[in-house]
């Protein structure tokens, strides 16, 4: 066996990046090489979609409300509490969407992708798909990467739509604000910078739940163990690179700002 | 014992294999494999698990690839094969993996159609359908069409693993532990649909097993595998008459017990 250059696990960190840069760079080469498996991709899109509407619903909504309803008392110290749907759109928009949105669909849908592709490389789906001279890489990982990229930034609009009016209901039943009101007041301090910017955080915190949860199920080994391990290091991976990406895109933003 | 075969062309060599060495770190799987396999010609390559069958096997589709020595496959030396060569190749060697692969999200009729769609784009659908009805014809699961994978049996995901490796039409047929796993009856059925391809087919095989019933069923020479290289090979007769400690073992296991 070679020795290591530093220790064993610095040198499969090493080795880990360069084949993830690898796994990237192979990704970008295929997608735009026909054939677009177009069929697939959609059919990715609905599980992308379906598996996560329905928690991404809930949380969104208990999210707005449970906002809104902590931060009264603060603002009503000041007698700002109308400021409370300014405040809301602006947590909401910059920051919770694309976060909530993104967390959830790591969780879902990044073990979902990692699990199955495991399963599918140890018992030689994909392997069987080589000899038959399909491109699995292709059919399995470029539609799940698209599917995962196109889907959470839509998935992260409709989590705003939700927040807003999970919060639209606590004001309106506190202050009996109108929803003309509330929307009027919500827009006005909404940038389009802001938009832009939850827009591409959202793109990118879905590319790097369908890169990680892919690259973790395509190279999986072990067996059926490898099959967990593959979903568990794909929610792990993604939540900790998404929180960095978060960290970085802010500073950006604030920067441009 | 397997009959005489009359369509074997003996001037005619589909796969020639030369001093082929494969090592996993320190583990030296082939050790310098020589085979030569003749058109319409079943070989079995028979020995203990963890000999390097599966691995040889893998090496003549370019699933792996070897460390030095020369695969030729058709006239095409595989090592340098391009892309699109590959594909060709593997157009033409059909892989029949131990379990089966079957894709387990597709039913029988999809799994069979998948390889046909992607690589025959220009066959309209009632053509495929055609085809695939001949192929679950030709392995007697007619019936199965509609079923997904998780509905059959195991010696019954080992025929339409065949089926679907038959429906591309390969002149070579790479059959991965066939028999493995399977009931004695079970047995007999692949090892005569494996007789029925050669002959209705007209493929060339490399059988790879330990089950010396397969290997006296299907093989027309059988080749004898022993830490990495052939230790003997021939007819069933010609290989049991040599006096070496692992055939004895074999046949003593096989027949007498």
């Amino acid at each position: 066996m070679d020795k290591p250059v530093i220790t064993k696990g610095i040198d499969h960190f090493f080795i880990d990046v360069y084949n993830i840069f690898r796994f990237i760079s192979r990704f970008f080469r295929q997608l735009f090489h026909p054939p677009f498996e177009f069929r697939e991709f959609m059919r990715q899109c609905y599980f992308v979609g379906n598996k996560s509407l329905s928690l991404i619903t809930l949380t969104g909504f208990i999210t707005g409300l449970v906002f809104t309803k902590q931060s009264r008392p603060s603002l009503a110290e000041f007698g700002a509490t109308s400021w409370l749907p300014s405040l809301i759109s602006i947590a909401i928009i910059r920051a919770l969407a694309p976060l909530v949105t993104s967390l959830i669909c790591a969780g879902k849908v990044g073990s979902g992708i990692g699990a199955e592709l495991a399963s599918m490389r140890v018992t030689e789906q994909i392997d069987a798909m080589e000899v038959s001279a399909i491109n699995p890489f292709k059919y399995l990982v470029v539609t799940r990467i698209m599917a995962t990229t196109v889907c959470v930034p839509l998935l992260m609009a409709y989590t705003g739509l939700v927040g807003m009016a999970g919060a639209y209901l606590d004001i309106h039943l506190n202050e009996q604000t109108s929803l003309a009101t509330f929307t009027q007041n919500a827009v006005t301090n909404i940038s389009f910078l802001d938009l832009a910017s939850s827009l591409l955080k959202a793109t990118m915190y879905g590319f790097t739940i369908g890169v990680v949860s892919c690259y973790q199920g395509y190279n999986a080994t072990q067996g059926t163990q490898g099959v967990g391990k593959a979903a568990n290091v794909s929610v792990v991976i993604s939540m900790f690179l998404i929180f960095i990406e978060e960290v970085v895109i802010v500073q950006l933003i604030n920067a441009i700002r | 014992m397997k009959g005489f075969t009359p369509d074997i062309d003996w001037n005619e060599t589909v796969i020639s294999i030369k001093d082929l060495y494969k090592s996993f770190g320190d583990n030296h799987v082939l050790r310098g494999v020589n085979l030569d396999v003749h058109k319409g010609e079943n070989v079995v390559v028979l020995g203990r698990s963890g000999t390097g069958k599966s691995v040889l096997i893998k090496i003549i589709i370019r699933l792996l690839e070897q460390d030095a020595g020369q695969v030729n496959v058709m006239g095409q030396e595989v090592e340098h094969l391009d892309t699109e060569g590959l594909r060709e190749l593997r157009l033409k060697v059909g892989f029949c993996f131990q379990h089966g692969a079957l894709y387990d999200s597709m039913t029988i009729a999809e799994n069979l159609n998948f390889p046909l769609e992607r690589n025959e784009p220009g066959m309209t659908a009632k053509e495929r359908n055609r085809r695939i009805d001949l192929v679950l014809e030709a392995v007697g699961l007619s019936h199965t069409r509609d079923q997904m994978p998780s509905e059959l049996s195991g010696g019954q995901r080992k025929r339409i693993g065949i089926a679907r490796t038959l429906i591309l039409r390969p002149d070579i047929m790479l059959y991965d532990e066939p028999t493995a796993g399977l009931d004695p009856i079970t047995c007999t059925e692949i090892n005569n649909l494996i007789n029925e391809v050669q002959r209705r087919f007209k493929t060339s095989s490399i059988i790879i097993t330990h089950d010396l019933t397969c290997a006296k069923a299907t093989g027309d020479n059988i080749a004898v595998m022993k830490e990495g290289k052939f230790i003997v090979k021939g007819t069933f007769d010609e290989v049991f008459r040599e006096n070496d400690e692992l055939i004895r073992e074999f046949y003593e296991y096989n027949f007498t017990e």
